[in-house]
């Protein structure tokens, strides 16, 4: 993993009087971009340890709480970012967004994932532990919709907006990012946050229907 | 999820596109497969469920996989350095997740063959995601000869 988040450039990158600042003399030493954050992978593993505890346990109540909070965050967390802060840090200067981006988006790496993996572990044996799992329950269909509803999340955010979360932090390690590589890689964001938004929405319905019922 | 927008941190001319087969495209479509295989299986469970259609829809993702396989093996200028790199740790991570959801499975008392095509759909699943990341982020690095 220290290869992955403390090299200040990629292999192959030229470094600071390479070919980057051969490219009209803009190049500066590249800060160093940390692509995993290394400080917030011992909260994850608490995380983790405390979901197997909680899986292993089979209490209503550490599954009612992974699965509550994990899926509070994950949803209160699309939903911002997707609403509110998108379109804020659409109107602000290219430095800051980018500024904002590099200290913002290798958290997300590390963020995002453990919220889902919790969310859906801590779920699934909530599903079993009340009963709603069983083809005879009266919320079974209720279930299979989530079910299609985080499926399609999952493509999304896994087979869209993470790899442009990736190829976007590995561009700003470059002594000169490419600006419009950048650019068209964070259009993706914007053309799924729709499909995204309707997506959590539904989860919100879905989820406040089997909690009230 | 949203992120900001960054455009214009460098040129302004978008790099023309680099002619590498469609890895990406197929790694999301097996995983889109193996995605529906396990909504079709969570449907059933814990009772018996039928197989055909997850085992078909694994075949179909499976040959997907070897169709990349295949594609990268091909591959001559390409950064394999950044593709190991990314994959490496991106397989570290997602072992851990489709680790995780077995475990779950296995408390649940899934056994038998529908356990095999769960672990199996897990497996694809724990390679799709990595190969995805890795080729998204090596295809716009610098660009290496395969040694």
């Amino acid at each position: 993993m220290t290869e992955v988040i403390s090299s200040a450039r990629p292999a192959g990158a030229p470094g600071p009087g390479g070919e980057g600042a051969a490219m009209g003399g803009q190049a500066v030493a590249a800060p160093l971009l940390q692509i995993v954050p290394l400080a917030g992978i011992p909260l994850v593993v608490a995380a983790l340890v405390g979901l197997v505890v909680a899986l292993a346990v089979n209490d209503l109540w550490p599954l009612e709480f992974f699965h509550v909070v994990g899926g509070g965050l994950w949803t209160g967390i699309d939903l911002f970012l997707g609403f509110i802060i998108g379109p804020v840090l659409g109107r602000m200067s290219i430095p800051a967004r980018v500024e904002f981006s590099k200290r913002f988006m290798p958290k997300m790496v590390l963020l995002m994932p453990t919220l889902v993996i919790i969310t859906l572990t801590g779920g699934w044996q909530l599903a079993r532990h009340v009963g709603n799992l069983a083809s005879s329950s009266p919320n079974h269909a209720w279930i299979i919709a989530s079910f299609v509803v985080v499926g399609v999340m999952a493509i999304v955010a896994l087979g869209i907006l993470e790899p442009a979360n990736l190829a976007v932090l590995f561009e700003l390690r470059k002594p000169v990012p490419n600006g419009a590589l950048i650019g068209k890689l964070m259009k993706r964001f914007i053309y799924t946050a729709g499909v995204t938004g309707a997506m959590q929405v539904a989860t919100l319905m879905i989820m406040t229907h089997l909690a009230a019922s | 999820m949203s992120a900001p927008s960054v455009h214009g941190a460098g040129p302004t001319e978008a790099p023309p596109a680099p002619a590498l087969p469609p890895v990406a495209h197929i790694a999301v479509l097996s995983m889109a497969l193996v995605i529906a295989g396990g909504i079709y299986m969570g449907s059933h469970l814990p009772a018996k469920a039928s197989l055909g259609v997850p085992i078909g829809l694994l075949v179909a993702s499976g040959v997907l996989v070897l169709v990349n396989v295949a594609q990268l093996a091909r591959l001559r200028e390409f950064s394999w350095s950044t593709f190991r790199l990314v994959g490496k740790w991106a397989l570290v991570a997602y072992l851990v997740i489709t680790g995780l959801l077995e475990y779950v499975f296995v408390l649940d008392g899934t056994r038998g063959s529908a356990l095999v095509v769960l672990t199996v759909s897990l497996a694809i699943f724990a390679v799709d995601v990595p190969v995805l990341l890795a080729f998204s982020v090596a295809r716009y690095q610098p660009v290496e000869q395969r040694r």
